[in-house]
């Protein structure tokens, strides 16, 4: 058996988290919204790169998210951060719904670029829509939660903190628990191999259809976040450098642990902040050559560094595997 | 009569450079089975070097012609060796790894060319607008058209053919060719296939930076520019099929008329349109137009 | 008796290549059948086109009356055909027992977003199946690192897994030593009993057919060149002139 946390350690430790961001800097209290947030769509890249497929699109499904959000919280006054979250995963969920089972049928780079060609119809469509503000979008109010409004800044971040950190932490358990599950390990299975999945009488486009959903309902909730954070929306939010960097989070972070996600989303961000504050227009120089390096010296991602390779640890490391008849009786 | 040869010939000249970037990528990704995201840089960088020599050459009181010619060949000499340094120095150390990830790298390279072009010529925009005015204005059917312009067709014509004639008619051509139909087999016919990677990555990211030299003098280069093109020379392999040269051809006529169509009918739908185009052909051609015959395995 | 399986005037073109010419078979149940013939002669035509992975021209497929020739893999394997490949079909970063257990958690309607993948039940289900094959020792073991050998074996459980009513093994000693043949077959026949009725096994190796076989068909450019008992079969003129080239 595959060891693990319990998830009710994984709630503990959530909540700790929250609870600690009582005590961080203002400063970080923001940018670790923004490291949860970005981590929740990159999960969903992660669950998704378990059936073989990597989507460079998933600004699509953020976009739909923030944008949906802006428009009802403008349009009926939606303010609570909550129910805004909802709306968001809500939102990116149809979208998903619809795509998934269209793009299926496509793996390796004809599915990244139908993913990205998708997002950039979407993408062009809001640049020129002038009812939605066109290419710069609008703004949005603070957002609320339970019916209490937040006045104090510091409050207001620490709210969009929790709420966020609280989301982020769910679905990682949520993530973790169908990791080990056998829809999971099924998943693995398409990546590998979606012919045999196909000759066990499953069905591989279903598979990928699901993860496909899920990751859609993450990264619309995860555009309902920095919509709130930024209490702005654009087109930019579909764009497809903007969908590079989540993907750049899920390598960065490897599919073998949930906890890396968020390590690499939070380094990310720290990364970001440090050069703009020192080293301006080098942030994607730094970018490219860690994502360069992960991909040379950490092909499983950082969180192999504390998984390891989950099949070597079973093996005695005293009998070499090389030699042909080794195995066989 | 006029609005619709007003919409040709803007669709053409739109899409004589597009078929210079895009030929390079499908190049690139027949020989090398690369997606290079790193394929707009390359135009950016070719577009940035042509600013830089054509304001030197006006600088020391030269005439327009000189600049021309002098931005023509610094971007051939600079993007050659560009080409060759990150194949040979990069490149190569992911060769055998999976398509998706080779993807990446390209990210990656993309990532870092974006800010070496902001550190080295800054994030202001700057322009190179001597040479737009090397041919004059032409008088055609009526309509006035900046001379730079319409040579612009005849120049990517020549590209193509030359193109067309070096792959099908030259040894070296050929060569190419076997690799991109069997690489396994033009292997064991004694093809050095590591010097045809290098030679067709560094022909691809010249004939990203000459189109990008080709359209300096018409835009402004800023930050951006290379995201922007990247997107569009994508949705025309992927439409004209991916390793395709006549498929380049027809993508980039397509995706030219699609937004000259749109700027003068409904400038609304520009992007819009482009990446219709490209998901309806990705969903019932996922091959593209130009489908080539796949070896089935089983 | 109603044959499980029934061919009738199958046809398969790949441009000028003839792959099935007028195929006409029946399988009833319970026997070992294997099919020979030379590299091109259709076998492996045949059986591609059996479990759905090629469309016939024309022709009818028939198992138990129902027309599988147009539906895909997926649903004739839920219909009872299950097979193994010539080159093992298996994923390669998972061990032994998680390939299986993903064979057996596709059996049900629908899978468990939640249910831990490996719970006993599930595992205990495998690891009988590999010790089956003599394997049981290496369910930990991720196929990358067994031998082209054992993989043979693990793509044979793993069509084992659904219990079909006709299996179909795609060459399963190639690739075997021959002084392991014989062993390995023994095997594989022993393992298959319980849960596979009716056999059909694709097969280069004369001793091997002559051994295990009820019955031989042997195939030639697309058409069915004899069928019969192995003996018959075998000693047919043209199967030794077109098939097995005289030699035995």
């Amino acid at each position: 058996m595959r060891k693990g946390l319990h998830p009710l350690v994984m709630i503990a430790l959530v909540t700790a988290v929250t609870l600690f961001g009582r005590v961080l800097p203002t400063w970080t209290l923001s940018l670790a919204t923004i490291a949860a947030s970005n981590a929740l769509i990159a999960l969903g890249i992660v669950v998704l790169a378990r059936t073989g497929n990597v989507s460079f699109g998933q600004g699509l499904f953020f976009a739909a998210g923030g944008y949906g959000v802006a428009l009802i919280a403008n349009a009926w006054g939606l303010t609570d951060a909550v129910a805004q979250v909802i709306v968001g995963a809500a939102c990116g969920g149809l979208l998903g719904l619809v795509i998934g089972p269209l793009i299926a049928r496509y793996s390796g780079i004809f599915f990244g670029m139908l993913t990205l060609a998708l997002s950039m119809v979407f993408y062009g469509a809001l640049v020129k829509s002038t009812a939605l503000g066109g290419s710069d979008g609008f703004n949005v109010g603070r957002p609320s939660l339970f019916g209490m409004s937040f006045t104090d800044p510091r409050e207001a971040d620490f709210m969009l903190y929790a709420v966020s950190v609280i989301v982020t932490g769910f679905a990682g358990i949520a993530a973790t628990i169908l990791f080990r599950s056998e829809f999971g390990l099924a998943s693995l299975a398409v990546r590998e191999n979606n012919l045999r999945v196909e000759y066990l009488g499953l069905s591989a486009n279903r598979i990928i259809s699901i993860n496909f959903l899920i990751a859609a309902i993450f990264a619309g909730a995860s555009g309902a976040f920095a919509l709130m954070a930024q209490r702005h929306i654009d087109p930019q939010f579909a764009y497809w450098t903007t969908s590079g960097e989540f993907v750049f989070v899920a390598v960065l972070a490897g599919n073998q642990s949930v906890a890396a996600v968020f390590v690499a989303s939070m380094a990310l961000e720290l990364v970001r902040s440090f050069s703009n504050l020192y080293l301006p227009n080098t942030w994607q120089l730094v970018l490219g050559v860690f994502l360069l390096g992960v991909i040379l010296f950490l092909p499983r991602g950082i969180g192999s560094l504390w998984i390891r390779d989950r099949h070597k640890r079973r093996i005695s490391a005293t009998v070499p595997l090389t030699a042909e008849r080794g195995a066989a009786p | 009569m006029n609005f619709f040869l007003t919409i040709i010939l803007d669709g053409l000249i739109q899409a004589s450079w597009l078929f210079i970037v895009a030929l390079g990528l499908t190049l690139v990704f027949g020989v090398l089975k690369i997606l290079n995201i790193a394929h707009g840089s390359f135009y950016a960088l070719g577009a940035y070097i042509a600013a830089t020599a054509v304001t030197m050459v006006a600088a020391r009181g030269l005439p327009p012609s000189v600049g021309f010619v002098a931005m023509l060949l610094s971007v051939a000499l600079i993007a050659s060796a560009v080409g060759l340094l990150l194949e040979r120095g990069l490149l190569k150390m992911f060769y055998g790894r999976n398509e998706v990830v080779l993807l990446l790298v390209t990210y990656a390279v993309f990532l870092i060319l974006e800010d070496v072009t902001k550190l080295i010529w800054g994030v202001n925009p700057i322009y190179a607008t001597q040479p737009y005015e090397l041919f004059g204005n032409l008088e055609f059917a009526g309509l006035y058209y900046v001379g730079y312009d319409l040579v612009l067709i005849p120049i990517s014509a020549v590209v193509g053919l030359a193109i067309w004639f070096g792959l099908n008619r030259t040894v070296i051509g050929k060569i190419v060719l076997a690799v991109i139909h069997n690489e396994e087999m033009s292997v064991s016919m004694g093809v050095r296939v590591n010097r045809v990677y290098a030679i067709a990555f560094a022909f691809g990211v010249l004939l990203a930076a000459l189109a990008g030299a080709l359209t300096a003098p018409k835009i402004s280069m800023q930050p951006g520019l290379s995201s922007d093109v990247i997107i569009l020379s994508f949705a025309i392999v992927v439409i004209g099929g991916l390793g395709s040269v006549e498929g380049a051809a027809v993508g980039a006529i397509l995706v030219g008329l699609a937004r000259a169509a749109s700027v003068h009918l409904m400038p609304q739908a520009e992007l819009f349109m482009i990446y219709l185009i490209m998901a309806a052909v990705l969903m019932f051609r996922p091959e593209g137009l130009f489908k080539r015959e796949t070896a089935r395995r089983i | 008796m109603t044959p499980v399986l029934s061919v009738r005037r199958l046809e398969k073109r790949f441009g000028a290549v003839v792959a099935a010419d007028a195929l006409t078979l029946d399988i009833p149940t319970g026997q070992k059948i294997s099919l020979i013939g030379a590299n091109g002669a259709g076998k492996t035509t045949f059986v591609n086109m059996v479990t759905g992975y090629l469309k016939p021209d024309s022709g009818t497929i028939l198992l138990d009356g129902i027309d599988i020739g147009r539906r895909s893999p997926r649903s004739v394997v839920r219909l009872g055909i299950s097979r193994s490949f010539q080159i093992p079909q298996l994923f390669v970063e998972l061990t032994a027992a998680e390939n299986l257990t993903v064979a057996i958690s596709g059996i049900g309607t629908r899978m468990s977003l939640r249910a831990p993948a490996e719970a006993q039940g599930r595992r205990d289900e495998a690891v009988e199946l590999l010790e089956r094959f003599g394997l049981a020792d290496l369910a930990d073991r991720p196929i990358s690192e067994l031998a082209g050998g054992v993989r043979k074996l693990i793509d044979i459980a793993m069509a084992l897994v659904r219990r079909p009513k006709l299996l179909l093994l795609d060459e399963p000693t190639s690739g075997v030593s021959a002084e392991e043949k014989f062993t390995t077959m023994d095997r594989v026949i022993h393992a298959v009993a319980p849960d596979a009725a009716t056999l059909v096994f694709v097969e280069h190796d004369m001793e091997i057919v002559s051994r295990y076989a009820d019955r031989v068909v042997a195939f030639y450019q697309g058409r069915i060149l004899a069928d019969g008992a192995p003996a018959e079969v075998l000693n047919n003129q043209e199967v030794r002139r077109y098939v097995t080239g005289g030699v035995r």
